[in-house]
């Protein structure tokens, strides 16, 4: 029974980090073109990207989950196929909402002068984003990262809305079939473990940038 | 014929009256001080000079040719801008090094990212060097910014203006975020700088540097040139009674202090 339960764990556990790992991997980048968006000068686009930023961050991401595996199909009589495709681009949609905001933060930030000594400098405009105000960005933004990547660990809790079993589902499902209360602890520590791993990591990220003032 | 020249400029904030018809001109090698009142469009002047803020109107040149036209120039391509932008070099008030590169790296960034030939490299490097010591920061190259001093910082933005080699180079009340002892050693840089083929325009509050290193002096009040002359014509013999009443105040403070 133990191996059982171990290996239905292990499942959850998988599901679990593969939702963290994707979405991380495309809303990242995929935040900083939303976070151009909100800053253009095209008053349409900004608008637009502000509006789905909006509706993004102002609704639960449990609604979008679920929102995204049935509508396609009551709408648009095109059926979800995988209910892991459906998590994921909610998940991805919904950080790469918060990921825009942290960078616009970040972004417009940097003082002005940093951008004009660059221009009188006859540099470029992606020169003066690439060599002079990117890192800058980088370092400033690295706590409010790291705080939405430890969130996002957390909310990956939320696939089970559409019966993906993660871990915690899994753990539930082993707790009611035999009575037992180990896997409640056993991904407790997982989640801690998790979560720790990563604050050292982004701690050492900023100590990496500690040599850089702002 | 002049070196650089300034015809007709005016620029408005809104209906705030900013530059209102400034017109000068500037023969090779000359030093410019623009003194007046805070407010009165002296640093918007030079921002429009470096292409940072858009004249209303006007028209500038340098060496005879015409850089700039409000009416057509600034519909130009942002290459083409920036090319132009390469005829100035302009030093802030507030340094505005780029916190993440040492002093060497802050003055060799531009020629490296300019002329991107790695053969170049070690000239850049070489010069680079040879402006920071210049500008008396030998032992300061691979400091980071926020290492370095106020007055030591404005040292290193001169020194990272000057590897471009600019046809004008402007000032930008360079001193007035220092504390007043760190002024003495970034005045006496500048004033190094002086030579027969550097053309430089400064903003400054400072009326004693301003009168030792101007060969022309231009007050400015309310977006107009006020009076314009020698450093001993404006300082000793003024002859607009604004100049006087903005000198005499000056006069005042610093007797106050004393």
């Amino acid at each position: 029974m133990f191996l059982q339960v171990l290996a239905q764990l292990t499942e959850g556990f998988y599901n679990t980090l593969l939702i963290f790992g994707v979405t991380l991997l495309v809303s990242l980048p995929l935040g900083l073109i939303v976070a151009f968006g909100s800053m253009s000068k095209i008053l349409p686009i900004k608008v637009i990207t502000r509006l789905f930023v909006w509706i993004i961050r102002g609704t639960p991401l449990m609604l979008q989950v679920i929102s995204v595996f049935y509508l396609p199909g009551l709408l648009f009589y095109y059926p979800m196929r995988s209910r892991m495709t459906a998590v994921l681009v909610a998940f991805i949609i919904n950080y790469a909402a918060y990921f825009s905001e942290i960078y616009r933060g970040g972004i417009e930030s940097i003082p002005r002068g940093q951008y004009e000594a660059g221009k009188v400098l006859g540099l470029t405009k992606w020169q003066i984003f690439y060599h002079v105000i990117l890192i800058q960005v980088i370092k400033r933004i690295l706590a409010p990262i790291s705080n939405e990547v430890i969130t996002l660990v957390k909310d990956t809790s939320l696939a089970r809305v559409i019966a993906i079993t993660e871990i915690i589902m899994a753990a539930e499902i082993a707790v009611s079939r035999y009575a037992i209360v180990w896997p409640l602890f056993f991904t407790g520590v997982f989640y801690l473990l998790f979560s720790g791993l990563l604050t050292i990591l982004f701690d050492k990220l900023e100590k990496r940038f500690d040599y850089i003032k702002v | 014929m002049a070196f650089f020249e300034i015809q007709n400029f005016k620029k408005n904030f809104g209906t705030t009256e900013v530059l209102n018809d400034i017109s000068f001109r500037m023969e090779k090698g000359e030093v410019l001080a623009i003194i007046g009142a805070s407010g009165s469009g002296k640093t918007t002047l030079l921002r429009c000079i470096n292409f940072l803020e858009k004249a209303d109107c006007g028209r500038m040149f340098i060496d005879g040719k015409l850089l700039l036209d409000a009416q057509t120039t600034y519909s130009e391509s942002e290459e083409q801008l920036r090319q132009k932008r390469l005829h100035f070099g302009l030093v802030f008030q507030s340094f505005n090094l780029f916190p993440q590169y040492t002093a060497l790296q802050n003055v060799m960034l531009a020629p490296r990212l300019i002329y991107k030939s790695s053969e170049n490299e070690k000239e850049i490097e070489e010069q680079a060097k040879r402006l920071l010591a210049r500008v008396g920061l030998s032992d300061k190259m691979s400091n980071y910014p926020h290492e370095l001093s106020g007055g030591q910082q404005q040292r290193v933005a001169i020194a990272r203006a000057l590897i471009l080699n600019p046809d004008v180079l402007c000032f930008d009340e360079p001193t007035s975020a220092l504390d007043p002892e760190l002024t003495g050693e970034v005045l006496k840089v500048i004033k190094s700088l002086k030579s027969k083929d550097r053309t430089m325009i400064v903003v400054t509050h400072e009326m004693e540097f301003a009168r030792n290193i101007a060969d022309k002096v231009l007050f400015m009040a309310n977006g107009m040139i006020e009076e314009y002359g020698t450093a001993d014509e404006v300082f000793l013999f003024p002859r607009s009674e604004k100049t006087k009443a903005f000198l005499s105040k000056l006069g005042d403070v610093k007797g106050n202090e004393e």
